[in-house]
């Protein structure tokens, strides 16, 4: 910045090392639970701070995926994410869509309707008695349906289509094309960036629902890699026999980490990507509230 | 369109109620056209309508004694009694007690520290730099509370590494995750750590859309820094802060669900019991849904309320305010 002069140099100095602190106070939780995730189990219990495995081994991540319960909360975890996510992107571009069109009588009670809904939040009670009522308990798609859409991300998509000039939609519709049509090869190919950060937000979302599978979920073989993640790491008291078929050991330390760390790394992963999208500004719709 | 129809309309006897006619006509005409793009809006609408307006509508079992076996048409209607019955749990006192303190810490403590950190942030000189801390500072957003609570679990738990620093030196072990009076602090701690990175996203919007010249005459003025931090950073992002503040606000009797929920057990009700996990107790646990509805009826109704009573006073303030 212009106003920042070299005047300041010690401020900068004294900045720079409150930075650094904050970065290793966000970081390091981090870095010494995959240090311990892959100790062996005499280390990790040997008192000391673990950055890197002095002895670095791979059975605690051996143990847990050999053992099913883990594997299949993962697998459980992934289905969703990823059908959950689709389904979220249709509902989200085709509502878009239809709000964005200048010409359909209704607009604006549709508009209004959605943006209500930002207003209202629905009690958890009532909605899970709607949840209920549909027949969605203990079956994945109460994971998927009931959060699928996100009023924000609706909206900011409708701005998105509405930016894109009118001509080329009306042209297409002269071809002939049909709403299927040009929402499919005009408008989703010109938004693809603000679609993949959306869809990576959705994503990210259901990967981390802790609540909804919780109360939605009694069948332990629906049960994502959140609630597996508290049964073994948060109640380790609680028969986790029950929850991983097969012998369980009383679940140890570097157990509960390599847990940890499996259930975190889809999010790491996918963490470049999603925050590519936060200095284009496509988000800042979504982010407001 | 209209128009040349109703000219071309004007020849007819009545032309007023011809032209009335080719309204509608061209309004079902636009409608027919527009099938396609209902077509497209039904699954939303569908969607919006069964998850947030039928939950909406469904909050009338505020005022019955609802069995899920009888159904909203066929329970019997109580009245008030649900709500009498929520002002009347031995409860309730603590409940709202624990809720308000947890939001009032955060609102003093949580809230300011988003701005401290947009300020140093946007005083960064290296954009580079200031791009990594962001991308840092923003990462425990993404991450979920149960990871979140199993990490700290590891570090601060009884059994953790910062106990095991302690004894190592030969102090003495403390769990501050079961001791009843670290909750609250701990719960805002929490909430500090993974979403004050969060927050400054905002705050550094509203900063880049302050008018760099206002910096320069300042320079030029010879005000320093901290001056400029003063009389033109802080001023230009007031609105949002307010703003924020206000939701906040409006939120108070919101403390999330699952960070207290999967810690509340670790240090018992008493400490920890909020409005959240009560509804989800009365409601999920015990099946008293109207109950439980009638307390989310009125924590929204306050909600509101005081959304409307915070916008006024900052108005009265001289602010821009929510609406």
């Amino acid at each position: 910045m212009v106003t920042w002069e070299k005047s300041s140099k010690l401020g900068q100095l004294i900045l720079l090392i409150i930075m650094v602190i904050l970065a290793v106070v966000m970081l390091f939780p981090f870095v010494y639970v995959i240090a311990v995730s892959f100790s062996s189990y005499k280390d990790a219990i040997s008192n000391s701070l673990i950055i890197i495995p002095a002895h670095p081994t791979l059975q605690a991540y051996t143990w847990v995926l050999q053992n099913g319960g883990v594997l299949h909360a993962l697998l459980i975890s992934f289905f969703s994410s990823t059908v959950g996510t689709l389904v979220s992107l249709f509902l989200t571009v085709t509502a878009a869509y239809t709000l964005s069109c200048r010409d359909v009588p209704g607009n604006k009670f549709f508009l209004w309707l959605v943006l209500l809904t930002l207003l209202i939040s629905p009690s958890i009670i009532t909605k899970y008695l709607v949840v209920r009522q549909l027949g969605m308990i203990d079956t994945l798609w109460a994971l998927i349906i009931p959060s699928a859409l996100n009023p924000f991300n609706v909206l900011v998509i409708r701005q998105f289509f509405m930016g894109i000039p009118q001509e080329l939609i009306d042209s297409a519709k002269l071809d002939g094309a049909n709403d299927w049509q040009i929402l499919g090869r005009i408008m989703l190919p010109l938004s693809k960036a603000s679609l993949a950060a959306i869809g990576l937000f959705y994503a990210v979302e259901i990967w981390n629902s802790f609540f909804e599978p919780t109360i939605y979920l009694n069948n332990q073989q629906l049960y994502p890699v959140s609630v597996i993640l508290r049964l073994i790491v948060l109640q380790a008291t609680e028969p986790v026999e029950a929850v991983l078929p097969g012998q369980v050991p009383p679940p140890d330390l570097t157990l509960q980490m390599a847990v940890v760390v499996l259930a975190t790394l889809p999010i790491l992963l996918i963490y470049p990507f999603l925050q590519r999208y936060f200095t284009k500004g496509v988000l800042t719709g979504s982010i407001k509230g | 369109m209209q128009t040349t129809k109703g000219a071309v309309a004007g020849k007819l006897p009545s032309p007023a109620a011809t032209a009335r006619k080719s309204k509608q006509r061209s309004l079902l005409s636009r409608m027919k056209r527009a099938r396609g793009a209902y077509l497209l809006f039904l699954p939303g609408l569908l969607f919006f309508l069964t998850f947030y307006y039928l939950p909406l509508l469904g909050n009338i079992i505020a005022f019955q004694d609802y069995s899920p076996y009888l159904g909203i048409l066929r329970s019997p209607w109580v009245g008030f009694s649900n709500f009498a019955s929520v002002f009347t749990d031995p409860e309730i006192g603590i409940v709202i007690i624990n809720t308000l303190v947890i939001s009032i810490l955060q609102i003093v403590f949580a809230f300011p520290v988003g701005i401290i950190l947009s300020l140093m942030l946007n005083a960064l000189i290296s954009e580079r730099f200031k791009r990594f801390m962001q991308s840092v500072l923003y990462l425990p957003h993404f991450i979920g509370w149960v990871i979140i609570i199993s990490i700290w679990q590891q570090l601060v738990g009884g059994d953790g590494l910062v106990n095991h620093f302690i004894s190592g030196i030969g102090g003495h072990p403390v769990n501050i995750l079961t001791n009843p009076d670290f909750f609250k602090p701990l719960i805002v701690l929490q909430v500090i750590w993974k979403e004050t990175g969060w927050s400054t996203i905002l705050f550094m919007a509203a900063m880049t859309g302050i008018d760099i010249s206002l910096y320069e005459a300042a320079v030029v003025d010879g005000a320093g820094k901290w001056r400029r931090m003063w009389h033109i950073t802080l001023p230009g992002i007031r609105s949002v802060i307010i703003l924020l503040l206000i939701l906040r606000i409006g939120n108070i009797l919101s403390t999330g669900f699952e960070q207290i929920f999967l810690q509340r057990n670790a240090v018992g009700l008493n400490a920890a019991e909020v409005i959240d996990t009560f509804v989800y107790d009365r409601g999920i646990i015990n099946g008293n849904w109207g109950v439980a509805t009638a307390i989310a009826l009125i924590k929204t109704v306050i909600g509101a309320l005081l959304v409307y009573s915070a916008n006024r006073i900052a108005k009265r303030l001289g602010e821009e305010g929510l609406y």
